[in-house]
């Protein structure tokens, strides 16, 4: 479902330019949970980016739904965003300027699949019911972000992208967060690619890849 | 700078003393006419204007007593003052005219000033019958001044009286030709001591009937002061056995002085006094806007035994006229006793 | 301490100099507006002040001949033996070198010492003042022009332009005449004085206005003008108020520091304080030059306008004078001040440990909306009690301050209510997001487009005022100026000679016939009108009785203009001393009341005066050709006939003069507006990237995100822009039927100009959009990575 094969991208910085991906290959089955690991600055953020269209490598190639995404153009890589792939970061997933309801319904509705009985259910499933009508800024961080993955699984996109998704997290709500994501994943058949730098949370996913100098190391 | 004070500079009075600026008028005469020794005055013309003269005036003082025995004292005076020599029609007239009018209580001074073009008929002199005006101030009467009426008005006082003649006219200096420094500026000069004066004082609306004793000066030239003369002090006494003392000294720069006395017997016989034989030394002072003015006098004339003190009824009676100078009644003690009128000018603000 | 906090509080503005720049441009720009119209008035005064010196009016009593006659010299010298402390003036126009002047003959002697205008005379030049040939004193301007006359002039920069001042002997040779025109009245005047009326019953007293009748007329246009400024400066405190909260905002963390570092509040307060008034005292300095050049580039056509209005002469260059830079440097300080209380007030309720985000904008605007309507509500209902209870200009103008005030504070929660429609009606993710997030934007904008809606406002309601003005003035114009041809000769003889002539060659001749003279202190005409068709029919009246113009024929009372009427309140069937008034006409651009007699009745009223002026009814006769032959018959200058055409021309051209400072005030505001929303769009921009980044994570484009941004700020002003068409409308209102009454004493019929509005609107959202542009470009050209900022943790 996902091929990605000899990534490279790097950053102009201060010190000059940092090679950030340096030819990483991988691919992921539909359905699959991979973790994506790694130190501090090893790139998996970056990685997570340019698989879900939000910027682009320097070379390489990345498929999706045996869709060929290099070369794709602005409008391209947002229709992808929109239909196919789910994004969900650590933090300010949220618009802020409508509510939880509005919400959890509006990635659905951009990308044309809006279904208000999975919505409900999602919203159920969440139990956030009784704050659908609540905006963001009135829910705690944890509540958040069950909004933010009822958001993307309303959409039924094929894979969800999570960016240290519980990094804000404590333990507790981080557990929940994260069998809330897997099951519902696993019940709408979404394959997920997670980046932690939690072995713990790792571990709970099919399969893990680590990140090393912007090179997969095991 | 104010046309006033213009036109006082001008006037040369006691301006040309005051205002460093313009010692030239005091010695220069610019085609005006220069008075010449051995003078004959013919009369009343002689009571009118000389316009070829750069200045000249009409100085009325009195002495009076309220019939509570108050003393007041009175002072009219019409200057004319010329631009150029001669005269003109209308506004072209190059004659300017002020008139002072006061008013000294023991312990209030009443002062007013009018000013006028000449050739309009706002103000002008005629001889005869005499009558010298300027607005609505008039002294008038006969031409050979036995009997006169008097007035004035200002904001706060006004004065209508009567004048009768007692006595002749005086020449003073050499025969009314007076000199007045040791280079020999000079003018004509004449007085009129021996006045019997009666009438109304209205004092901020509260008349007040007085008598007394009025004398008037004649006097005009065309270079009134050298360049080193600063001011100067004039007294006007009236003693009790009649006979009057008119005496100056000009005061000079390097504190010298040039002094000159007329002495007139109570039958009217004058005896001239040159440079010298008159003497006044201040004894006293008083702070008046800022000057310091002697306002206690000792006078001298040796030759007649005078030797009294000059005391000012008002020392406050301050001229606030555009360029200010002190006139006032003073009383008489010592050799002689009476009354008089003092003039100071040229005490300067600093 | 104090040095390193400030530094600390300092550096923000290093970082931030974007910031610096809209805070330092605000209030220099409301400065600039506030102070140039303080400048304008100041000249004007000083102007006025100058007038009344030099021609001692308004500030002494004067007298004058009964009907205007002229005095003679003897009655000068009469009154002065007679006591009275009285000063002759003469004044007429003089042609030198083709250029006419106003001289004005003095008598230095006897001239009062405050109106000792021709000031420096020094002690050389009294002699050289009035010598036969005397000096004459001109404007430094005028005395090149004059260089080469016989005369010799003095340059006196006391003298107003156009003005000269000479001796009266020289005076009266020059404007070949013996009399005098009127006598000033000393102050201080003698005991025992008689009354005038026994020494020269043809003399009358007038007594001094203290401020003169030209600084009375004219106050009410100063008022406009303040009133104005003013607003001008409001717009701009608006920018300023922003980008304070906005510093005081992002700087929270710093302060959090500071205080924790053990920064005493206070010290923090006073800190801040130093800070601003450092920045206001700059920005004011940059304001007053910028006020200066402003007010210079338009005094001109103010001067233009007092001329035009009220005869009043103002210069028209402009002298640095402290009143009015230093009430501009005082409202940039105080504007500051204003702005910055608020930001001050929370920064004193800071908790230590206070969240150091940034707060949610939305946070509480809905209580804020709230609570700005009530106060819109309270001060809406104490302009209602002014319209109703209140009397005078200052009234008017309270009206039109509550009105403004109120309709801008109400203005966020109508915008939020309209909002909430849109987004209720929207359908699709897209639309709904677009409206929901426009509502979250309005607390930041509200003050941007609070200042919009006031410019706005202001602009709907001068043009229709000027507009109203203009078709109703020009309308008037078509009725007074009925007749085709006027007349104008030098003396009774010529015009009886022309007039004769004229007899069978025109249908009418209508005499102009008028004196001055005053009613309740302050200048009047007194006009006779022969009874014909021309006034029957061309003369619309405001009030009158049945029959109005037979019985003014016939002498039972007078006609008198709607200023006298409002003015002595003289409505129809009152009693004008002992005449009745008959009706009321409209007389527009005139400051002085009118009566008009029948003209029986003036003739024996006023048997002395005779007419020089006629209106012509050339009837079918050719206007040109009738005009040709009189100039060719008798040899006429070209003054002595002038085409009704060409009145109407100078009429209007000195109408549309009146006006362009307004209009140049208009567009200034406008564009103070417009700036005020780009700032505030600028400001917004940098907070906005967490508001969008999730959007555009979930697949909207830049470019559709920034083309979004640019609907909503057209949406915004559109908005803005319907809520001011109402609220300019009664401002309107307030001007032309309360405002303008108080200030020229006529009411005008209000006409309403539907495609001026929408021609407004138009540029309104054009300005808006041009405001837009720029934030929105820089949207779309936003990098991805520093979109993804927004959610990594470094944030």
């Amino acid at each position: 479902m996902l091929q990605v094969e000899n990534l490279t991208k790097s950053y102009a910085t201060a010190d000059g330019r940092t090679q950030v991906l340096d030819g990483v290959s991988f691919g992921m089955e539909r359905g699959e949970t991979l973790a994506l690991t790694g130190e501090s600055g090893s790139g998996k953020s970056t990685l997570l980016h340019l698989i879900g269209g939000l910027d682009r490598p320097d070379s390489g190639q990345i498929s999706l739904n045996e869709k060929k995404m290099t070369g794709l153009d602005d409008r391209g890589r947002s229709a992808l965003r929109r239909g196919t792939v789910g994004i969900i970061f650590q933090q300010f997933n949220l618009i802020p300027s409508l509510t939880v309801a509005a919400n959890i319904a509006f990635h659905a509705r951009l990308a044309g699949r809006h279904d208000p009985d999975w919505v409900e259910r999602l919203t159920d499933r969440i139990g956030l019911t009784d704050q659908r009508d609540k905006y963001p800024e009135a829910l705690s961080g944890g509540q958040q972000q069950r909004v933010a993955i009822a958001r993307t699984l309303a959409a039924r996109p094929k894979l969800v992208l999570a960016d240290e998704p519980t990094g804000n997290l404590d333990e507790d709500n981080a557990e929940i967060i994260l069998m809330l994501l897997l099951e519902t994943a696993r019940e709408a058949g979404t394959s997920v690619l997670m980046v932690t730098h939690s072995l713990n949370l790792a571990a709970r996913l099919g399969r893990r890849l680590h990140l090393s100098h912007g090179r997969i190391s095991a | 700078m104010s046309a006033r004070s213009i036109f006082l500079a001008l006037a040369v009075l006691p301006a040309a003393a005051l205002a460093q600026g313009f010692a030239g008028l005091g010695t220069n005469a610019d085609g005006f006419a220069i008075p010449q020794p051995d003078p004959q005055f013919v009369f009343p013309a002689d009571h009118g204007p000389h316009p070829d003269f750069r200045i000249e005036w009409w100085y009325l003082t009195a002495n009076l007593t309220g019939p509570d025995g108050t003393d007041y004292g009175l002072q009219w005076t019409l200057f004319r003052s010329a631009l150029r020599a001669g005269t003109g029609d209308g506004w072209q007239s190059p004659q300017l005219w002020m008139g002072h009018a006061a008013v000294t209580t023991p312990d209030a001074h009443f002062v007013t000033e009018r000013l006028a073009r000449g050739g309009i008929g706002q103000a002008g002199v005629i001889a005869d019958p005499f009558r010298a005006w300027i607005d609505d101030w008039q002294l008038s009467g006969a031409s050979d001044w036995s009997d006169m009426t008097l007035s004035a008005s200002g904001p706060s006082f006004a004065y209508d009286m009567t004048l009768t003649a007692e006595g002749p006219l005086v020449l003073n200096g050499a025969d009314g030709y007076s000199v007045k420094s040791a280079e020999g500026l000079s003018s004509y000069y004449y007085s009129r001591p021996f006045l019997d004066i009666s009438g109304t004082l209205t004092l901020l609306d509260r008349p007040v009937p007085v008598t007394g004793h009025a004398w008037i000066d004649r006097e005009w030239s065309s270079q009134p002061l050298s360049q080193a003369q600063e001011g100067w002090d004039w007294f006007s006494l009236s003693f009790e056995t009649g006979a009057h003392l008119m005496g100056y000294q000009m005061r000079q720069t390097g504190g010298s002085t040039y002094t000159t006395a007329t002495w007139i017997e109570a039958d009217g016989v004058a005896t001239s006094y040159p440079d010298g034989a008159f003497d006044a030394r201040p004894l006293d002072f008083t702070t008046i806007a800022d000057r310091t003015v002697p306002t206690t006098w000792r006078v001298m004339l040796p030759e007649r035994g005078v030797d009294v003190t000059v005391s000012a009824l008002n020392e406050h009676a301050w001229m606030t006229t555009s360029i200010p100078y002190w006139e006032g009644p003073v009383s008489v003690s010592g050799s002689h006793s009476g009354k008089g009128y003092l003039e100071m000018t040229g005490y300067d603000g600093d | 301490m104090t040095v390193a906090g400030l530094q600390a509080l300092l550096s923000h503005w290093r970082r931030n100099p974007w910031q610096l720049f809209t805070m330092i441009a605000g209030l220099a720009m409301a400065t600039a507006l506030w102070s140039g119209v303080q400048a304008i008035n100041a000249e004007a005064r000083a102007s006025y002040d100058r007038a009344a010196n030099a021609l001692g009016q308004g500030q002494y009593a004067q007298i004058v001949g009964r009907d205007s006659a002229p005095l003679d010299q003897a009655q000068y010298i009469s009154l002065r033996r007679a006591g009275w402390l009285v000063s002759p003036i003469v004044e007429g126009e003089l042609d030198l070198e083709g250029e006419r002047f106003r001289l004005t003959g003095i008598e230095p002697l006897t001239l009062p010492r405050g109106a000792d205008a021709p000031a420096p005379l020094e002690l050389s030049a009294l002699a050289g003042f009035i010598a036969p040939n005397g000096e004459i004193l001109v404007h430094p301007d005028d005395a090149g022009t004059l260089a080469n006359t016989d005369h010799s002039f003095r340059p006196d920069p006391g003298q107003t332009r156009g003005t000269l001042t000479a001796d009266i002997g020289l005076a009266q040779r020059l404007l070949k005449t013996d009399a005098i025109t009127m006598l000033l009245v000393l102050p201080d005047q003698p005991l025992g004085q008689p009354p005038l009326s026994t020494i020269d019953p043809s003399l009358v007293l007038v007594e001094g206005q203290g401020q003169g009748d030209v600084a009375r007329l004219t106050e009410s246009f100063h008022l406009n003008l303040t009133a104005f400024g003013l607003l001008s400066f409001a717009v701009g405190i608006f920018i300023v108020y922003g980008a304070i909260g906005l510093a005081f905002e992002q700087r929270r963390p710093v302060f959090r520091t500071l205080r924790t570092l053990g920064l005493p509040l206070g010290r923090l307060l006073a800190l801040l304080a130093v800070e601003l008034t450092l920045f206001a005292l700059a920005a004011g300095a940059i304001g007053i030059a910028l006020g200066y050049i402003f007010a210079a580039a338009l005094l001109p056509d103010v001067a233009a306008t007092l001329r035009g209005l009220y005869s009043a002469d103002v210069t028209d260059t402009l002298t640095l004078r402290p009143a009015w830079w230093l009430s501009g440097l005082a409202m940039a300080l105080g504007g500051t001040a204003a702005a910055a209380s608020g930001a001050f007030l929370r920064l004193n309720r800071l908790p230590l440990l206070a969240s150091t985000q940034p707060r949610a904008w939305a946070a509480d605007a809905q209580s804020s909306h709230r609570r700005m309507a009530i106060i819109a509500a309270f001060l809406g209902l104490v302009g209602a009690l002014f319209a109703a209870f209140g009397s005078g200009l200052l009234a008017g103008f309270a009206l039109l301050a509550c009105l403004l005030i109120a309709a801008a504070l109400a203005l966020p929660l109508t915008l939020d209510l309209m909002l909430r429609l849109g987004s209720r009606l929207a359908r699709g993710a897209v639309p709904q997001w677009f409206w929901a997030d426009t509502r979250q934007q309005l607390p930041g904008l509200s003050m941007a487009l609070m200042a919009l809606l006031l410019a706005m406002a202001a602009n709907i309601g001068v043009s229709t005022m000027v507009s109203s003005f203009r078709l109703t003035f020009t309308g008037w114009l078509d009725q007074r100026l009925a007749s085709e041809l006027y007349l104008n000769t030098t003396s009774p003889e010529e015009a009886a000679l022309l007039t004769g002539y004229l007899e069978d060659k025109v249908e009418a001749i209508l005499p102009i016939i008028s004196i001055d003279t005053r009613i309740g202190d302050l200048p009047a005409e007194i006009f006779g009108v022969l009874d014909h068709a021309t006034y029957r029919d061309n003369w619309k009246l405001l009030d009158a009785v049945p029959l109005v113009w037979d019985r003014l024929a016939a002498g039972d009372g007078v006609l008198v203009n709607e200023q006298l009427s409002r003015r002595e309140n003289l409505s129809v069937g009152a009693r004008l001393g002992h005449d009745t008034v008959l009706g009321v006409y409209g007389d527009y651009g005139n400051p002085a009341g009118q009566v008009v007699l029948g003209m029986d009745a003036f003739h024996a009223r006023y048997p002395d005066v005779a007419a020089l002026r006629y209106g012509l009814r050339t009837g079918v006769a050719d206007p040109k050709a009738v005009a040709d032959d009189l100039r060719r018959k008798f040899d006429l200058p070209p003054d002595a006939l002038v085409d009704q055409a060409r009145i109407k021309a100078v009429s209007l051209q000195v109408f549309e003069r009146t006006f362009s400072v307004t209009a140049a005030l208009n567009i200034l505001t406008l564009s103070v507006a417009g700036f005020a929303i780009l700032i505030s769009l600028l400001t917004l921009a940098t907070m906005r990237l967490p508001q969008l980044a999730p959007v555009w994570a979930l697949g909207l484009t830049r470019a559709r995100l920034a083309a979004l941004e640019l609907v909503r700020a057209v949406c915004l002003a559109a908005f803005t822009g319907l809520a001011a068409v109402p609220l300019g409308l009664g401002l309107a209102w307030v001007l032309l039927a309360i405002v303008n009454v108080q200030a020229f004493g006529w009411r005008l019929p209000m006409y309403l100009f539907p495609l001026d509005y929408l021609h407004l609107g138009g540029l309104t959202i054009l300005a808006a959009f041009l405001a837009a542009l720029w934030p929105a470009l820089r949207l779309a050209r936003t990098q991805p990575d520093a979109l993804l900022k927004v959610f990594s943790n470094e944030r």
